[in-house]
This record gives C-alpha cells, structure tokens and sequence, in this order.
C-alpha cells in the first residue's frame, strides 16, 4: 500500500483534484493554455524519462507530431473524432515509431543521440510539408473531439476535453513515476553514471535505453494527440518543425528531472511567459524566452524543481530521513 | 503668484479633464487585433507594408479625414486602436493567440493575416469563439470551401488566389502568343500555397489556351532555400518561355538577383502572381518586362487611379513612410475599411444606435462596398467572400519618375476569373469555367 | 542523358556543394573540437549577411574600388568572428564547460534566440539588397549555358577554406595541440596544453567561418530576418552526415548532397525537397555515426 501511495502520488492527486475545480471557473483562453501546458507537459516528461539515463533528444517533436498527426488523419479520413479511439491510436503509433527507432537509437549516446533524434524530426517534417494528402503546410483541421456517445459543442466541449486530458494526463504522470521507482527505473540512473559498469553487472544497458526511449515516445505521443485536439488543426511547422523540439527541451530544463509533476508546472510556466511576451513585446519575445532560458541554464541549471529540493532540506531530520528514503 | 497659482489651476484642470476624456474614450474605442509578420523572412515585403496601410487608414479613420463616403469620425462613432501582433510561429501559437484577444483582451474584432497557413488554422477556432474576423490577404480558397462553409463571423475582403491565377492565363493566352508558342513551365515553392497556384494556374490555361502544353516537369524548390543555381540552369535549358511563378519576398528576390546575373531574364517571361511585393524595394533591378500581379487593383496597379480616396492614401502613404504603398498596404487597409463599412451601415440600419457585433455582420455580409481604388463584393460563400476585378501587365521602370510602373495593364471583370457563388474554385477551373462572365 | 545535361549537373551541384560546405564548414570545426553543437552559427551567418550587405550597400554608393568589395567581406566576417565569437566563448560557454554537454547546446540555443531579436534591433525589419558583387564578376559559358563567375567563386572559396584548415590542423603546432584536445581534452591538459585558450581560438576560427558563409552569400540572396534558422537547419544536416566534427565529411556530405540535389532538380524536380533528408535517413541507417565519424575511445 505504502509503495503505491507515497507522496508524489498525493501530490499528483491533489493536482488534478484541483485542476478539475479550477476548470469550473477559468476563462477559456486559460483553459486553453492549461491544457497546452498538460500536453506539451507531457512531452517534456518524456524527455524527463530519457534524462534519467543521461540521454537528451532534440528531436521530441517528431513524436508530437507523429500523435497530433495521427489524431488529425484519423479525423480526416476515417471520420472518427472519439477521443478515446484516437487518443489511444496516436499514443500506439508514437510508440511504435519510438520502438522501431528504438534499435538504431540506443546505440548511440550524449551529443550523437541528441541529433540522430533532430535528423528523424526533420525527415518527418519534410515529409508532412511535401504530401498534400497530409494537408502540405495548410496543415489539416479537426473535426470537433467526441467523447463516446457525448458530444458537446462550443465551450463545454473544451471544458469536457480539459477533464478527459486531466485525468490521462494525471493517469500517464502516476504510471511514469512508478515505472521510475521500479528496479528497471533505477537502472537508467545507474546507465547515466556509468554504463559498462552496469553491463558488468549482468544488466542491457541497450535494453534499458530501449524500453525509456519507448515510453518516452509513447508519452510524446499523448501529448501531439492531446494538442491536436486543443487547437483543432495540425501543421508541420507547429508540430515538427526544429524549434519546436527546442520548446521541449526548454521546458523540461525549466522544470529540472526532480518529479513527474515538475514539466507541467515548467510547461505552465513557459505558455505563461510566451503569452505574456507576446502581448508586451510583440517585437522582441524571442528575447525575451532566449533570455529567460540563458538565466535558468547559468544560475538554475537543475530546473525549478531544485527550488523545491532546496526547500524541503531544510525541514528537519525526520523529513529528511523520509525524503531520502523516498529518493533512494 | 497669484499668476502662478492660477496657471496651476489650470494647469490641473486640464490634465483632470484630459485624464476624463481618455476614461471616456478608453470606453468607447474598437480594439482590433491586428496580426501581421513583425519578424520572420514574410515581414519586409508582407507584414510592415501591411502594419502601415492599418495604422494610416486608422488615423484617417480616426480624424475623420478620409474622403467621402468615409468622412465620419471612427467606426460608427467610435475611434479604433489598433492592436498589432506577431504572426509568426505556426498555427498552433496563432490558434492561441486567437483565443487570448477574443477572450483575454476582449477585442472587438481581427483585421489580418497573411499567410495561408494562418488562415486555414484559425478559420474555426474565429467562429468557435465568435470573433468577427476579416482576413486580408491570405489566398486559399478552403478557407470557406473546405474549413467553414458555413461561416459567420469570418469574412474575407479580397479575392482568393484562384481569381488571380485565372487572370494570369487570361492575360498570358491574350497577350504572350508568340511566348506561349512552346508552351509554359512553373517555378513555385515547394509548400500549400505554390502548389495551389500551379495548379490553378495551369488548369486555367488548360481551359483558356487548350493548345498551349505545360512542361512535363515543374520545378518546385524548398521554401525559404535560398540558393537557385540548379533551378536556373534548369529554367535556361527548357525550351519553354513562360514560367509561372508565385514565389514571394526574399525567395524571389534572391532568385531574381541569381537570375538576372546570369541573363535568365532576357530569354524568358514571368509570371509573377505576387511579384508585387517586392517590385518597389528592387525598383530598377527588377527586371523589366515582366509580369506581376496584385490580386486586384492594389498597390502598384492603383497607381493613377484617380479617386478621391486613391489620391488620398497615395499621398500620405508616400509621406509618412517614404515609399510608395504596396499590394499588403492596400489589402489591410481595405480590411479596416470594410469594418468601417460595416460598422457604420450597422448603425444607420439600427436606428443610429451602436450595433451589436450581429448587425455588423449581417451589415458586411454580401455588401458591395467603394474600396481605395476599386470596389469590393461580398459575393461567394454566402456573402463572406469578396471577388474584386484583377489587373495584369508588364513590369517598367519609369526614369523620369524614378520608380517602377506597369503598362500593357489588362483589367479583367471580377466575374470573369472568380467563380459564380455556391462553386467551388477547382471544380469550377475543372469544368470549363461556366458562369464567366468576361467583357 | 546527354553529355552536356552531365556537365550542367556537375557545375550546378558543386556550386550548392560550396554553398552547403561554406555555411556548415564553422559548425564542423566548433562541433569536432569543443564537442559543442553550436546553434549560434546561425546567428553568426545572419550577422555576416546583414553587416556585408550594409557595408556594401555604403561601399558601393561611395563608389569607391569594386573589388575592394570582397576585402569587405573578409574584414567584416573577421571582426564579428572576434567580437561575437569572444562574447558568446567568454560571456557564456567559459561558465558550462563542465555542465552536460546538452545543457551547453540549449544555451547556444537560448543565446541563438536572443542573437535573432538583437540582429532585429540592429537592422530592422528591413530587407537589404546588395547584389552588385554578384553582377561584377560577369558570366561564363559552361556547356552553352550561361554561368555568373560569382557563384564559380564560390567553389574556389570553399577549396581555398579546405586547404587552410588541412594545412593548419596537420601541419602547424596549434593543429596538433587541436587533435591532443579533440581525442582527449583531461589528458592534454595534463600534458601542458592551454585548453582553455584552445577553445576560445576555435570558437573564434569557428564563428569566423560561420559569418564568413553568410558574409559571401549576402550578395547572391535577399538579406533578412529568419535567414539564420534555414541555415541552422541545413549545416546540422551536413554535420550529421558527415559524421559530427568531421572536416573531411562536411566536405564529403556537401558533395554528395549536392551533386544529388542538382541532378534531383534536372531530372526528377519534385524529389529536391526529399534528397536531403533521403541521404541523411540512408547515412544513419547504414553507417549512423555519420561517414567520416573519428573513432571514440571507451572509457572505463
């Protein structure tokens, strides 16, 4: 019992408790950008799993757009708008991808996987920017999301998607951590330290990357599929294009590898700043994001979580004791 | 010091009722959201000619100084500010952006977009929020034909891109014959926008001069790629003459600097369908002879149109900016007009009340409304989609003026390149072109 | 095929070849040596492109000497190679060398985004033409078709650049402290070797190199904002199948995607978007470390 419900699962429980509150009484352009934040939170927490094993992709918005895609097409030639079915079709098809990819990939480390991740992102935008019987740059709009047999229109179909994302995104973030937790998760930390160490042990390094590569498209891929349904259109160049991969990265370094939950509060916290860069600054909110990322790299290099941790170490010995515990 | 005291009562008299008039003001002006590319490689030609054309119309609009019929202060009364954002970034950052005015900032309408991706992304989310939404210069026709067919709130006040194709092969078919005698080839970018030019342009010519054959391959370089070399050896080596181009800003003038170095442009004539933008900035390096197209009568093609409100955006625009007003210039502004358009029918129709957003719409919806230097229709899709007539002719630079101009202009009726309402632009194109009505 | 289509493909895809080895040539040597992917290169190719283009717009409405205008390109691309290649190596990279080599490519990355708005607070929005080298130069009939001799220059550039960089890599002292550094930065510090003054010298040569690109491109192309974003895309293609940091694999990778690219448009044009991509997917899937990848010793 006690190992299922330690204190991140708490946390994240209460988080979604809450968020479900706050949909009652948010405006809808912040419910929008909330469930941005879920989605590209998402994203960010794939790279979170990955990070654990001392790996970094530049190119996680080719799972993105590899589940906002599949989503769309799905709408547009089978004419099927469930959330449920597609959702569940662009997380199986990210996934997939990521294992295929996943036998080339764990071959490689540091920098190399960095960019072999970038160069597969780039071939998916070129080929989504070419095929016109995948919208070509127009991209492809959405019919509107259907839950089952309910199917709500205007407002109340976003206010119904915030709670449906809510809940799988709370669901995906639990099933991560444990994953984390278990003897499999740990071995990606032990990958980082010291790789051949660990074969000497008996264990696949190559495994282990294989299957956190895996989730890592899997959750990437929840995240396209949540976002497609969010704005209602797809295009490659909000959904594969190279900077986008650069978000991610962007937030998963704002919100530091300290918990599941820290990418969607980074995620909030980076649509809130672009939004509110956009607004003051229309001319120079690159700047303002490029100088924002600068001071988080220089002065706060584990992310906004290491706050946290900072925090809590100073509460006494037997919270300490508790916390090292729940670390190791 | 009696002096002194007195002039400071004064002095805080005037800034109280300043400060009042501002409070009063600040709750009777428009706010309308105005996106347009502030960065990027689409801002030099596209998105600050257009920011310009808004702001200029707006200050007349504003001041009351517009010519008639536009000679009334404000939008039905109220003066308008306008609220200018970054276009760039993609559909889902437009998508949100959308949202944030209509809902954030309460804006009471979008004046805008230039790209067709843009457009295309936003198209539902404006009805979804209901937002009235007046695109200006974005070309593709699924827009209404695709997107929403059955549109509300969003409206757009210049012909789609198939008109203006369709007026090039006019044009070309009437006045290139001895050009045309080995047929036509196309250089368009590799994106939506080159790809749905092509094939209009094609299968207009397909209709218009059936014995005139295309090239068996066309060329379509990357967006953006910047280097041309391989595409103009390509162009020089066909046997074809016309080359149907709707590369814009700084592809095409990259490609017409690597061009015109090595002589392509003395051996073959373009098509430029946007060719426009840039022709000012060139000036006399644009090379000559060529064709250029506007999408109606805008920017270069208005020059010398002699209405009082032609006159006046001519002349103002040449002042404050120092150069003269292109295609974006005129098609933003045209934008802000047909709000104004709207607004104040709106009012008259209610009784000389304000109107709500409703009777605004149902104002702009199918109206023929005077615009700078033509008139517009509201006349397909229900009434949310305008058809203007289409003007094309062969660049020239002007010594004595010292800029560039267009002479062999042809003027071709808005009935004859758009299709007639409730058809769709390829089926139309594919179907011979029934219900044109050509002068 | 005709001999002559031969010929005119061979041209064509050596001039795109120079042009790709030009813009990814200051990212190879930056990438081999300090392990960094440095997404500022393409900061530093707009800041080439915008600073030559006012230069020569100036240059040449003083009418001064035409062929001074390729000294102007030379100085130009020296001075930002220093100035910004001092600023980013001491004012940001000096303080993450010990980070995670990702962290360093994300404050490239950052410092990329800021670069962007700052060329845009220079410069403006404004498009600035200055094409008059390219007609300068004149042309030359290759095969019956009409080529201008700017673009053929090029060519000479990147070999001139190639022989420099082979010459100062194999034969001089630095070169050989270069190669101690890139096969083991920890044991040639222990050896003597000034590292630290190593990386700013490469960052420097490497920025030089990176607004040299641009410097020489400003002619030929239309300079303005988003310019630095398409090249980034680009010169990391070339660097990853090259094999990352490798010079003889930019030079390499250019060729074949060039040569590939020019035949593509003259026979095939709709595959010009894929050939790219198509040589970069085929290099990763059978040779992934890229073609010219050095040999990695593993540490224990």
């Amino acid at each position: 019992m006690t190992k299922y419900m330690d204190r991140t699962t708490w946390a994240l429980t209460i988080g979604l408790v809450l968020l479900i509150v706050v949909n009652f009484f948010v405006p809808e352009w912040f419910r929008s950008i909330l469930l941005l934040s879920l989605a590209r939170g998402s994203v960010a927490l794939g790279l979170l799993v990955l990070w654990r094993c001392g790996l970094i992709s530049f190119g996680h918005a080719l799972f993105y757009g590899f589940g906002a895609y599949t989503v769309a097409l799905i709408v547009k030639y089978l004419g099927i708008t469930d959330a449920f079915f597609t959702i569940a079709c662009g997380v199986v098809v990210a996934g997939g991808l990521a294992w295929m990819l996943g036998f080339l990939l764990r071959r490689y480390r540091g920098i190399f996987f960095a960019l072999l991740n970038l160069a597969f992102s780039m071939i998916l935008y070129g080929v989504l920017a070419k095929l016109e019987s995948l919208g070509s740059t127009d991209g492809i709009s959405l019919e509107r999301t259907t839950f089952l047999w309910y199917a709500p229109e205007g407002a109340a179909n976003k206010f119904a998607l915030f709670i449906f994302a809510a809940i799988l995104t709370w669901g995906v973030a639990l099933a991560v951590h444990h994953y984390l937790r278990s003897t499999l998760g740990y071995m990606t930390t032990a990958v980082r330290e010291n790789e051949i160490r660990l074969e000497f042990l008996g264990y696949s390094a190559e495994r282990a990357i294989h299957v956190k590569y895996t989730i890592s498209g899997l959750v990437g891929g929840f995240g396209g599929a949540i976002a497609a349904m969010t704005i209602g259109h797809v295009d490659p160049d909000s959904m594969a294009y190279w900077p986008i991969s650069g978000d991610f990265v962007f937030i998963a370094i704002l919100s530091g590898t300290g918990n599941v939950g820290a990418p969607f509060i980074g995620a909030l916290i980076y649509e809130l700043i672009r939004t509110y860069a956009f607004d003051q600054f229309p001319e120079i909110w690159q700047l303002i994001m490029g100088g924002t990322l600068l001071l988080i790299v220089m002065f706060l290099p584990n992310g906004l979580w290491s706050l946290v941790d900072r925090w809590s170490k100073r509460r006494t010995g037997r919270d300490r004791l508790e916390a090292e515990r729940e670390k190791a | 010091m009696k002096h002194v005291k007195g002039r400071a009562a004064v002095l805080l008299a005037s800034v109280a009722s300043v400060a009042l008039i501002a409070t009063a003001a600040s709750a009777q002006t428009l706010k309308i959201a105005v996106p347009t590319f502030l960065t990027g490689g689409s801002a030099p030609a596209f998105g600050i000619p257009a920011k310009n054309g808004v702001e200029l119309i707006l200050k007349g609009i504003n001041e009351g100084t517009l010519p008639a019929p536009y000679n009334s202060v404000g939008l039905a009364g109220r003066k308008a500010e306008p609220l200018f954002y970054d276009e760039m970034g993609g559909g889902t950052k437009q998508v949100t952006e959308l949202r944030n005015k209509a809902q954030k900032e309460k804006v009471d309408m979008i004046v805008g977009y230039i790209s067709s991706g843009t457009c295309a992304a936003v198209a539902r989310v404006a009805e979804e929020v209901k937002l009235l939404t007046i695109m200006t210069v974005c070309g593709t026709p699924r827009v209404f034909e695709e997107l929403v067919k059955e549109p509300k709130y969003v409206f757009r006040t210049v012909a789609h891109g198939t008109g203006n194709n369709t007026g090039a092969a006019h044009y070309a078919a009437k006045m290139l014959k001895d050009e045309l005698k080995d047929g036509y080839i196309g250089l368009n970018q590799n994106y939506a926008w080159g790809q749905d030019s092509w094939r209009d342009f094609n299968l207009a010519m397909g209709e218009i001069a059936p014995d005139v054959k295309p090239a068996k391959k066309q060329q379509f370089p990357k967006l953006f790629s910047g280097q041309y070399g391989s595409e103009i050896s390509a162009l020089l080596r066909a046997k074809q003459k016309v080359v149907h181009s709707s590369f814009w800003g700084g592809d095409l003038e990259a490609f017409l600097a690597q061009g015109t170095a090595r002589g392509l442009f003395k051996r073959k004539t373009f098509i430029f369908t946007v060719g426009e933008t840039v022709a000012y900035r060139l000036g006399k390096k644009f090379p000559s002879g060529q064709l250029v197209g506007t999408r109606g009568p805008y920017g270069i093609y208005a020059v010398g149109i002699d209405t009082p409100l032609n006159n006046w955006f001519q002349k103002n625009y040449r002042e404050i900016y120092k150069e003269p007003p292109s295609q974006p210039s005129y098609q933003y502004a045209q934008g802000v007009l047909a709000a104004k358009y709207a607004y104040d029918k709106a009012m008259k129709d209610n009784g000389g009340k304000f109107p709500t957003t409703d009777q605004v719409i149902a104002a702009l919806r199918g109206a023929t409304f005077t615009s700078i230097a033509g008139t517009v229709e509201m006349a397909l899709s229900h009434g949310h989609q305008a058809i203007t007539e289409d003007r094309w002719g062969l660049t020239a630079y002007d010594e004595e003026k010292g800029e560039l101009v267009v002479k062999d202009v042809l003027v071709l009726g808005a009935k004859c390149v758009n299709p007639p309402d409730g058809v769709e632009s390829v089926p139309w194109l594919k179907g011979g072109m029934k219900g044109a009505k050509c002068g | 095929m005709d001999s002559q289509l031969l010929v005119i493909i061979l041209i064509d895809g050596l001039v795109y070849a120079s042009y790709l080895f030009m813009v990814s040539v200051g990212l190879t040597v930056i990438c081999g040596v300090q392990k960094i992917l440095n997404v500022t290169h393409g900061a530093l190719y707009a800041f080439g492109a915008y600073l030559t283009a006012t230069l020569l717009i100036v240059y040449f409405e003083a009418g001064w000497p035409q062929f001074g205008a390729f000294f102007v390109m030379l100085v130009s691309a020296i001075f930002l190679g220093i100035v910004l290649g001092v600023i980013i190596e001491r004012g940001l990279l000096k303080h993450l060398y010990h980070e995670d080599e990702h962290i360093v490519v994300l404050a490239t990355f950052a410092a990329f985004l800021v670069l962007e708005d700052v060329l845009l607070l220079i410069w403006g929005t404004d498009a600035y033409i200055a094409a008059e080298p390219l007609m300068l130069l004149g042309q030359t009939d290759i095969a019956e078709l009409p080529f201008d001799n700017y673009s053929l220059s090029m060519v000479l550039l990147s070999a001139v650049v190639c022989v420099i960089l082979w010459y100062g890599l194999r034969r001089t002292t630095f070169g050989k402290m270069l190669l101690a550094v890139i096969y083991d930065r920890e044991l040639s510090q222990a050896m003597g070797i000034n590292v630290t003054k190593v990386f700013l010298l490469t960052f420097i040569v490497g920025s030089f190199l990176g607004a040299l690109g641009g410097a020489y491109q400003a002619p030929a192309i239309s300079v303005q904002p988003g310019i630095g974003v398409e090249v980034i895309v680009l010169a990391f293609a070339v660097v990853v199948i090259g094999g990352m940091g490798s010079i003889p694999g930019a030079l390499i990778g250019s060729l074949v995607v060039g040569i590939a690219r020019a035949a593509a448009v003259h026979m095939e044009p709709v595959l010009e978007l894929f050939v790219i991509y198509m040589i970069m997917a085929f290099v990763l899937i059978v040779r992934p470390q890229g073609l010219f990848a050095p040999a990695k010793p593993r540490k224990i």
